[in-house]
């Protein structure tokens, strides 16, 4: 019944990181024929994508997972906008990687990360929807003998115009599953939705305010044992030796276990006293050749990055040394952004059940292809024998989709065949053995004529790729297309929003022993800091007001334009701030939606206050304006957590770091209003959790500019004294 | 051994008495809905209730609480989600990811029993749960919302 789905492939590849760290590998998973398969039994569907049951559920499938940004809602919203069925009998369940990839992959890809569960997923999803409501109607067409074209399906309920006869989708489910699928079915235009497109309540609200939502933390499997786990806290480094026998006859230790080169594991009873036991554990580390390394050293090869010969070219336009050098006026400064961790609040955590024949995982996260692939890996056994449960994530913002936790669960749960373990990272664990949003830095050089027009721009990026260490499939010829996020000439994914006659971006790699990882937003969070606040500097040089300055360069790009003229309008730009508050502006474009903001805060004898950001975003479509109002709340906690506190730093080699008392977030105390403007222009899908993170810091650090003068250019801000 | 009052029900428990109370909760009486989110009583996450006040129970040994007192966990503060904290988050859809959310709803859930009326800085000074997903400000409406809705004695 997959005859509609057309991504079938053989073989697919995807990106695993390695247990050792920052190195992966393709990792080749096999075609499963069906009757391999492992996972549940299926319910009888109509197609993969919905089953319905007698009692008229609506049981959707999603293959994304949800980690609190709504892509659950959201492609359910999708499904039965084009099934055209009575939402409130929605329900939703999650298809399992062994499911798909036994049935030649008809869910399409798993991967959720880059904000694209909704746009790389949409028409597949939709067909899924239309496909099951035409041979619903096919069957009742049949069963009343009438044409097709005589019946109409409207919530959930088919009906046949001339005799009036109805009949229920439960009704009509089972003879429905035995329809052929129709191939030529069209989808609806948005302009036309119901549920689409509606800022309808989130499907999984319910279970987060009672206890009952289960997450990876929380299962319970019979006869479970519980592992806590100490990697190597210096990167490189590996364990020399531990003395087991110290804590064996501690209360409820099991066993000592050490789960590859780098790591060692305590399993009891419970976790607490796993991990009592494991803080108690001798420990002695080979520390490796990195403990000379440190946030000094780091930003010195940056710096030297800055001046180097040889840089990978990301943007090019005209001769910008040429104009640079002959320019009447020119504007420099250098930018530089640190090392922050995911700080997913669930921290890290993953449960194994392995005997010599199976190995079964259940874990929250954000790749459940990525982790079966690791688990049969570190199982050593054939993918047919694996699978994975997928289990609802406490945060993931890019952590979740590395499987290093997977391997370790796995390898500890070989050492107790037939026994489930569940292995819980500490939250000293999270922060010491993170996948690190990378440090760059950026010198950008601009020229400015006697008008003031920007004629030429030199941005230099120096620093830290991140595919080099997870995907280095994914790179082009030494170069990592994703450091230019959001910079480059013609990406869909995100363009440079300025026309600059002279323009030269390119990307010096120079790559720590710090292991990188997507971070939200990833390259795009610092890349519209360098430029948005450059921007800033240049107009403030050619004593220009930001927003005309902006303008000027702006000609071409008229979406980008549109969400900028949105925030500055609602902030009331060109009427003056209330008294002791100041004003900043920011805009890029990224993950494929045109973002902008406008900051005010005030500076009170160096005290920052944010009193209000207005957001506004393009995302093409939007599947629930609520979702993505709340997506751009969340974003910007994310952005201002990074752009107030965030910092993770390295000394002796490790992490400095390990918990939320050392590593400072946004709270309930600094946060702004939010104010979000939702400007779907149509014709194009981009994503939402990400991008408008970007313009936070940005809009926020020029309006401090313009409240003290004072210009900050490396993050975070609670090293720099405002006063 | 220890005995614990938890959700009304008194419960004697096997366990080490240095043992923090979260962990107790979680696994030896089986109640996941309070979380673990630091372990050093930096984030809220465990927060529950001890006689109606809001504590983090990381860092609180079992062997600190009297078998009398009344530990209520995100589980008990209502039979059936209608505490009005819980509705005025149901109203507003608050939870994203929702893994803090426990905490929060309990920090908040004790906040309004101490102070059934509170301001922008009393909300600000009492809830300093960590939510990464970025939850604050509809936390914040929704502390209000439970607020005007009174009911909010006699609670958890
Ligand atoms: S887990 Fe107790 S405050 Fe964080
Ligand atoms: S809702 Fe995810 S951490 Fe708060």
């Amino acid at each position: 019944m997959n005859a509609i789905i057309s991504i079938s492939r053989r073989s697919f590849i995807v990106g695993v990181a390695s247990t050792a760290g920052s190195l992966s590998l393709g990792f080749h998973l096999p075609f499963i024929k069906p009757s391999l398969a492992q996972g549940a039994v299926m319910e009888p569907e109509l197609n993969a994508w919905v089953v319905i049951r007698p009692d008229d559920t609506v049981v959707i499938r999603i293959a994304r997972s949800e980690m609190g940004q709504g892509t659950l809602t959201g492609l359910a919203q999708l499904v039965a906008e084009e099934l055209n069925c009575d939402w409130s009998k929605v329900t939703t369940e999650y298809p399992s990687p062994a499911e798909n990839l036994a049935r030649d992959r008809v869910w399409g890809n798993f991967s959720t990360g880059g904000s694209r569960g909704i746009r790389e997923s949409h028409d597949y999803v939709r067909m899924g929807g239309a496909t099951a409501r035409e041979m619903l109607i096919a069957a009742a067409a049949a069963e009343w003998g009438v044409p097709a074209s005589e019946c109409a399906a409207t919530l959930g309920t088919v009906t046949h115009s001339g005799s009036n006869r109805t009949a229920s989708y439960g009704q009509l489910a089972a003879a429905a599953a035995q329809v052929t699928p129709p191939t030529d079915v069209q989808l609806k235009d948005p302009k036309d939705w119901t549920i689409a497109g509606k800022p309808l309540p989130r499907l999984d609200t319910a279970d987060k305010l009672n206890g009952a939502q289960v997450y990876g933390v929380d299962l319970k499997l019979p006869g479970m044992v519980n592992a806590a786990v100490r990697a190597c806290p210096y990167f490189g480094g590996k364990v020399a030796s531990f003395d087991a026998a110290a804590v064996a006859s501690m209360p409820g230790v099991q066993k000592v276990v050490q789960v590859d080169e780098t790591a060692v594991a305590v399993v009891a009873d419970t976790w607490w006293r796993a991990k009592t036991a494991l803080d108690a554990l001798p420990v002695v580390w080979d520390e490796g050749p990195n403990t000379g390394v440190s946030s000094q050293t780091i930003a010195h090869i940056l710096e030297e990055g800055l001046e180097a010969d040889n840089a990978f070219v990301g943007a090019q336009q005209g001769d910008a040394p040429a104009a640079l050098t002959g320019a009447t006026k020119v504007v420099s400064a250098v930018y530089s952004y640190p090392y922050q961790n995911h700080a997913t609040m669930e921290p890290m955590n993953a449960t194994a059940l392995y005997t010599p024949e199976k190995c079964e995982v259940w874990v929250p996260t954000q790749n459940g292809e990525a982790s079966l692939a690791a688990a049969a890996e570190a199982a050593e056994l054939p993918v047919s024998q694996c699978n994975v449960h997928k289990i609802h994530l406490g945060g993931g913002f890019g952590r979740r989709g590395m499987q290093d936790y997977v391997t370790q669960a796995v390898r500890i749960a070989r050492e107790f065949p037939g026994t489930p373990v569940k292995l819980i990272w500490s939250r000293e664990e999270d922060m010491l053995q993170g996948r690190y949003h990378p440090v760059t830095q950026s010198r950008l050089t601009g020229a400015l004529d006697a008008d003031g027009n920007l004629t030429a721009l030199h941005m230099r990026i120096s620093g830290q790729s991140i595919l080099a260490a997870v995907m280095p499939q994914r790179m082009q010829d030494g170069m990592d297309p994703i450091v230019f996020q959001g910079l480059t000439a013609d990406s869909p994914e995100g363009h440079l929003g300025y026309t600059i006659p002279n323009l030269l971006i390119d990307h010096a790699m120079r790559n720590p022993p710090i292991p990188p990882g997507f971070w939200r937003g990833v390259n795009l969070n610092q890349n519209a800091i360098y430029v948005e606040c450059f921007v800033d500097e240049l107009a403030h040089a050619a004593g220009v007001d930001p927003l005309a300055f902006r303008r000027k360069l702006m000609a071409n790009h008229p979406k980008h334009l549109a969400v900028l003229e949105a925030v500055a309008e609602r902030i009331g730009w060109d009427t003056p701030a209330p008294a002791g508050v100041h004003r900043g502006l920011a805009q890029i474009m990224g993950f494929g939606s045109y973002v902008a903001a406008a900051a005010e805060v005030s500076v009170t004898d160096g005290q920052l206050r944010i009193h209000r950001i207005v957001a506004a975003t393009d995302p093409g479509h939007v599947v629930n304006p609520a979702q993505v109002e709340r997506q751009v709340e969340g974003s910007f906690v994310y952005g201002l957590s990074a752009c107030l506190y965030g910092e993770c730093t390295v000394n002796g080699g490790r992490m400095e770091q390990e918990n939320f008392d050392s590593y400072e977030v946004v709270r309930m105390a600094d946060m702004p209003e939010v104010e979000t403007i939702i400007i779907p222009s149509g014709g194009f899908w981009g994503g939402v959790g990400e991008p408008t993170i970007a313009v936070a810091a940005p809009a926020v650090l020029n309006a401090i500019f313009a409240a003290t003068g004072k210009r900050i250019r490396s993050l975070p801000l609670k090293n720099h004294d405002l006063a | 051994m220890a005995r614990l009052t938890i959700n009304g029900t008194p419960q004697d428990v096997e366990v080490d008495p240095d043992t923090p109370l979260l962990w107790v909760i979680r696994e030896q009486i089986g109640l996941t809905g309070t979380k673990y989110g630091c372990g050093v009583a930096a984030c809220g996450a465990c927060t529950v209730h001890i006689d109606g006040v809001a504590t983090r129970s990381c860092v609180l040994p079992v062997s600190a609480v009297e078998p009398d007192q009344q530990i209520t966990t995100i589980e008990g503060l209502s039979p059936d989600s209608s505490h009005p904290i819980q509705k005025a988050w149901l109203a507003l859809d608050v939870p994203q990811c929702g893994y803090c959310q426990a905490g929060m709803i309990m920090a908040a859930a004790g906040l309004l029993s101490q102070n059934p009326n509170p301001t922008d800085e009393d909300i600000n000074a009492e809830i300093t749960n960590i939510c990464r997903c970025g939850t604050y400000n509809r936390v914040r409406a929704a502390i209000k919302l439970a607020a005007n809705d009174g009911d909010t004695t006699q609670r958890g």
